[in-house]
């Protein structure tokens, strides 16, 4: 075994501490033949540290297209010639969005607006629906909407959001490269803001934005100082019309890298297969990654592009002998 | 992908575009697309390349064309 995994085997499986910013570049330079140790290291941190159990979430976008950002890639930006076009979700069709979800066994529902922070219009659909939620489907409620104002905050926590989503996307270097219309210091002061309400914070991003090794182990080493309760990880979609719809999707075996780095650079938190799995990993990666440090996965859709079934990763789950996580459990 | 129409005044599976980048059918060369669209909903109405209103939920989606109707899938 290499240097680097002997130490992670001492210090983050059985220290619970994780790796440094030099110690996750090491791992994501480790060779292919090493990756099935550093993979299987991954693993039982993560069983270790957290369990057995799989955190399961549905998300649904309240309010799509139209952004004014210009995160490099995002089909939802305005800024771009997408053929993504602005669309509002309605209240009945967000609570049925939130039934479906419950009925695959997941816990946390995630509502998402695409925009640079929330306005009125927003808040009223956001508090209205959140209300209709609750009146019929037992299940956390989770937001992501952006760059927030303190009193925004304030009321999130006053309807009894659960779980706030805001992605750092990449490291403070890289940043902007990626996005030019609002900072990664903006990001960090709302996730700042959440983590003080008492709200769970959730902050990832994207691999593979044309990041180096060294910028993605910087990020790993930003989130780890962040200490996210969950850590969403997208491998980049590239989106047509975008200025990254170009880019090759990153290689599986970097991909399934940076998901060995990630989870032994933050032994505790939930490291959560999100958007861009299918097309960077296909079914089997999918069940490399869940044996190799991830403990979560967005079942069914994305916000504009489609997922696995989720009766497939449900199937999956129950291959591995890994229980969803129950509701009660989370609360 | 099974999908169900709700047509106004054509079918609007059917069409001359593709309807994932809204290029002509005829001139070839939508492959690409053709694989794409397992995991994307579609993005242009294929019988007049308007771009749809198209909202993606976590079991399905709806994608609409102001003349042509919804198409759900
Ligand atoms: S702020 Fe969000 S929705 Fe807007 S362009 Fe950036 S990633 Fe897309």
């Amino acid at each position: 075994m290499s240097d680097i995994l002997d130490r992670a085997r001492s210090q983050v499986l059985d220290g619970g501490v994780g790796l440094d910013e030099a110690g996750v570049l090491d791992v994501l330079r480790l060779p292919d033949e090493q990756l099935p140790a550093a993979l299987q290291l991954a693993h039982e941190v993560r069983m270790r540290w957290c369990g057995p159990e799989v955190e399961v979430e549905g998300i649904v976008s309240l309010k799509t297209g139209g952004c004014p950002e210009d995160c490099h890639f995002c089909s939802q930006s305005g800024v771009f010639a997408s053929p993504v076009r602005s669309v509002w979700l309605d209240i009945p069709s967000l609570v049925e969005a939130a039934r479906q979800t419950a009925k695959t066994g997941a816990t946390e529902f995630c509502i998402v607006a695409a925009v640079r922070g929330p306005d009125e219009r927003l808040m009223r659909q956001l508090r209205e629906g959140v209300a209709a939620i609750r009146a019929e489907v037992d299940i956390n409620i989770a937001a992501s909407l952006g760059i927030l104002t303190q009193a925004q905050v304030d009321e999130l926590v006053e309807l009894g959001i659960h779980r706030y989503n805001h992605n750092l996307e990449t490291c403070r270097s890289y940043f902007p490269n990626v996005v030019t219309t609002h900072t990664w210091e903006e990001r960090w002061e709302t996730l700042r803001m959440v983590r003080a309400s008492g709200m769970e914070v959730c902050c990832g991003g994207i691999i593979g934005l044309g990041e180096t090794l060294e910028q993605r182990a910087e990020f790993a080493a930003q989130l780890a100082e962040l200490d996210p309760h969950e850590v969403p990880l997208n491998f980049l979609n590239p989106r047509p019309g975008t200025p990254l719809g170009d880019r090759a999707p990153v290689a599986p075996r970097d991909a399934l890298r940076a998901i060995a780095a990630f989870r032994l650079a933050m032994p505790r938190t939930i490291l959560r297969y999100a958007g861009g799995r299918e097309i960077t990993l296909g079914d089997l990666g999918t069940r490399d990654g869940l044996l190799g440090g991830i403990n979560a996965v967005i079942v069914g859709n994305y916000l504009t592009t489609l997922g696995r079934p989720a009766s497939e990763d449900l199937a999956l789950l129950e291959e591995l002998k890994m229980p969803i996580k129950a509701l009660s459990a989370t609360l | 992908m099974e999908t169900e129409t709700t047509p106004t005044t054509a079918d609007p599976v059917a069409g001359s575009w593709c309807d994932r980048c809204g290029g002509a059918l005829a001139e070839g060369g939508h492959e690409a697309c053709v694989a794409a669209r397992r995991l994307e909903p579609p993005r242009f109405c294929p019988v007049c390349r308007r771009r749809m209103r198209v909202q993606v939920l976590p079991s399905g989606w709806t994608a609409t064309c102001v003349a042509h109707g919804t198409t759900r899938g």
